[in-house]
C-alpha cells in the first residue's frame, strides 16, 4: 500500500558503479544465425522484384487486391485465387524523418521511412520503404511517388531492389 | 462467473539499470504484494507471470528463469507474452484462473530487465519487423511510432505542442511517485526542443528503457471478503488482436483497443464510459499513445483527446484524471511490469491510499490499458471498488 511503504526496494546503477568495479557483470555475444525461407507467396514477390515488377494477389472472396502477396487470406479464411500485377507508382500514407539506427546510434543523415499506398492494390494496402530524391522539408502525406529501381543486373530478389521511392512531377 | 477480487499490490523502483537480477526485482514486488494483502506463499494457488521479450535478458524460457521469484515453483504456473500489452493481460489472466472457479488465489508478477541487452534495448526490437519483406530495409522501433504518430496528427491537424502537454502532464505527475524513474517539471517548449529522433518523435516524447517489477494478488470472493476490508473488484476485462500487416491498414486510430475496450465495457455494464469511468491509465509509451488510446477507448471523439488534455481535463485534479501515476513517460517503462504498475495505481487510488498522488472525489472505478506487438493487441481491465 503506497502510503504505508516507506522505503522502496531496487537498487539504481550508475554507469561509474559498473566502470569501477563496484557490481560484477557478465557479458556475452550471443551468436545466431538464420536462413529464413520466403515461402511461397513472399517467394514469388521477391522473384518478380528481381524482374522489376511488382505482384499482389486477388482474394475471389472479398475482392481484395493483397500486398504484400498472401496465399491465403486472413478475412475471409481461403485460398487466394490469382497474381495480379500492380503499379510501381503509390502514395505515401504516412512518413518518418529518422536521425536514429537500430542501435540508437546517430545519422547525419536522416533515412525517410514511409508507408506507401500502391496503385492498384486496395485502397490502404501500402507497404513499408523508404523515400529518396528529395528533401525531408519537401515530404508530405499524400504525395504521389514512384519506385527507383536498382538495375536488372544489381537486383537480387530482395525488397532493396526497390532503392527507394522518389517524388513523381508534379505529385 | 466467480466475482474477482485485487487484494494486495507492491512494485519495485523503475531505473535505468538496477543492481538487482530479474528474479530478485520479481522477488521483491511479489513479497509486497503478498505482505501488502497480509498473505504468504502458502496461501498462493496458482502464479501468472508477465514478461516481454526474451531478447531483452537473454534468457530462453523466461518465464521459468523468473519463477522462483515470483514464487512459482512447485506451483501451476503460466508465462504470458502480448508483447507490451502483457502487463495488463497478466491480471486479466488471473482473472479467468479464478472466475473459472480453479483458483482461490493467484500472484500475477510481471517482471522485465531491459538493461542487460548491449548496446541499446532497441535492438531487441528488430526481430518484431517482417524478415524478409521489412528487416532488409534497416528498421527500428522509432519508425513505427513515428509513421503512426504523424499520420495521426495529419488526418486530425493535431500539433506536436498538444501532444507535448501529455509528456508535461506525466513527467510531473511522476514527481509524486516513489518509484518513478523521470519524474520532471518540464515545459512545452522543453519536449519540442529536445533532440529529434524519428520526426515527429522528439526524445522526450518517449518513455525511457527501465528495469523494474510489478505485482498484485488477485482472490476469489469468498477470499477477499476473509482477508481484506478493502477488496478492488475486477469488473470488466478485454483483449483483442488486429492483423500484422500493419502497413494494411489506417494507424490513425487503434480499433483493437476499441474492441478490447468495449468487451470490458460490456462485462461492467458500462454504457456511457465517458461518465462511468473515474480515473484511467492507458497506455503512454510515447505521449501521442495516451490520446490515441482515450479515444480508442470511446472516452472522447476521434481526435477530440488533445482538446480534453490542452482544457486540463486529464490532469489529475480534472474530470477525468489521465495517468495520475505518471505512467510510462514518467515512472518508466519495463514494459510487462509498466502495464501492471497501472494495474496497482488504480489499486492504491481506488483505495486512497495514492498519497501524494490521491486523485480528489474518491474515484470509484478505473481502468488500465496496454498495447502491444506491431500496433495491434489492446488489453483492458476495469477495476471497481
Amino acid at each position: 500500500m503506497t502510503v504505508k511503504i516507506k522505503e522502496w526496494p531496487g537498487t539504481a546503477l550508475s554507469s561509474r558503479d559498473i566502470e569501477e568495479g563496484r557490481v560484477l557483470t557478465v557479458r556475452h555475444k550471443l551468436k545466431a544465425e538464420y536462413a529464413w525461407d520466403a515461402g511461397v507467396a513472399i517467394g514469388r514477390y521477391l522473384r518478380e522484384l528481381k524482374n522489376g515488377r511488382l505482384v499482389a494477389r486477388r482474394c475471389g472472396g472479398c475482392d481484395r487486391i493483397l500486398l504484400p502477396p498472401r496465399m491465403f487470406c486472413e478475412q475471409c479464411f481461403v485460398p487466394t485465387d490469382e497474381w495480379v500485377y500492380v503499379e510501381d507508382t503509390g502514395t505515401v500514407n504516412t512518413f518518418s524523418i529518422c536521425y536514429v539506427r537500430w542501435d540508437v546510434a546517430r545519422l547525419k543523415e536522416p533515412l525517410l521511412p514511409a508507408v506507401i499506398n500502391v496503385d492498384g492494390a486496395s485502397p490502404g494496402m501500402g507497404i513499408l520503404h523508404l523515400l529518396g530524391e528529395v528533401r525531408p522539408e519537401d515530404v508530405h502525406i499524400g504525395m504521389r511517388v514512384r519506385a527507383v529501381w536498382k538495375s536488372p543486373g544489381e537486383r537480387e530478389g530482395a525488397i532493396t531492389d526497390i532503392k527507394y521511392w522518389k517524388p513523381v512531377q508534379g505529385g | 462467473m466467480a466475482k474477482v477480487a485485487v487484494v494486495g499490490a507492491g512494485m519495485t523502483k523503475f531505473v535505468r539499470r538496477a543492481q538487482e537480477t530479474g528474479r530478485e526485482l520479481s522477488w521483491q514486488a511479489a513479497k509486497m504484494a503478498l505482505d501488502s494483502a497480509g498473505l504468504t506463499l502458502k496461501d498462493v494457488d496458482a502464479v501468472v507471470i508477465g514478461s516481454a521479450p526474451d531478447a531483452f535478458d537473454g534468457v530462453h524460457m523466461k518465464g521459468e528463469y523468473l519463477a522462483d521469484g515470483s514464487g512459482a515453483w512447485r506451483k501451476p504456473c503460466i508465462r504470458n507474452f502480448v508483447g507490451g500489452a502483457t502487463g495488463v493481460f497478466a491480471p486479466i489472466q488471473g482473472w479467468y484462473h479464478i472466475a473459472s472457479g480453479q483458483f482461490d488465489t493467484v500472484l500475477v508478477v510481471c517482471e522485465e530487465k531491459m538493461s542487460s541487452c548491449h548496446p541499446h534495448p532497441q535492438g531487441a526490437f528488430i526481430t518484431i519487423f517482417d524478415h524478409t519483406t521489412e528487416r532488409p530495409l534497416g528498421p527500428n522501433l522509432l519508425w513505427i511510432f513515428a509513421l503512426e504518430m504523424n499520420r495521426y496528427m495529419t488526418v486530425h491537424g493535431i500539433t506536436k505542442e498538444e501532444i507535448a502537454l501529455v509528456a508535461v502532464k506525466n513527467k510531473k505527475n511522476a514527481l509524486d511517485h516513489p518509484c518513478a524513474q523521470l519524474g520532471e517539471e518540464l515545459t512545452v517548449e522543453d519536449v519540442l526542443n529536445s533532440e529529434v529522433l524519428a520526426w515527429p518523435v522528439n526524445r522526450l516524447d518517449v518513455s525511457p528503457a527501465s528495469d523494474g517489477a510489478a505485482a498484485v494478488v488477485m482472490c476469489a470472493e469468498h477470499v477477499a471478503k476473509r482477508v481484506s476490508d478493502k477488496p478492488v473488484w475486477v469488473e470488466g476485462v478485454g483483449w483483442h488482436l488486429d492483423t500484422a500487416y500493419w502497413t494494411n491498414r489506417d494507424l490513425y486510430y487503434p480499433r483493437y483497443v476499441e474492441y478490447a475496450a468495449r468487451m470490458a465495457y460490456e462485462m461492467a455494464g458500462i454504457k456511457e464510459p465517458r461518465k462511468e469511468i473515474h480515473i484511467v491509465e492507458p497506455y503512454d509509451p510515447f505521449d501521442y499513445k495516451e490520446l490515441h488510446h482515450l479515444e480508442g477507448l470511446l472516452l472522447c471523439e476521434r481526435g477530440g483527446a488533445a482538446r480534453l488534455t490542452a482544457d486540463g481535463v486529464t490532469q489529475r485534479d480534472g474530470d477525468l484524471p489521465v495517468c495520475p501515476s505518471g505512467g510510462l513517460l514518467g515512472v518508466g517503462n519495463p514494459i510487462a511490469a509498466a502495464g501492471l504498475m497501472k494495474v496497482c495505481e488504480l489499486f492504491w487510488q481506488l483505495r486512497g491510499e495514492a498519497g501524494k498522488r490521491q486523485v480528489p472525489g474518491t474515484p470509484r472505478r478505473g481502468l488500465a490499458q496496454a498495447w502491444g506487438d506491431l500496433m495491434q493487441v489492446g488489453t483492458v481491465i476495469i477495476l471497481g471498488r
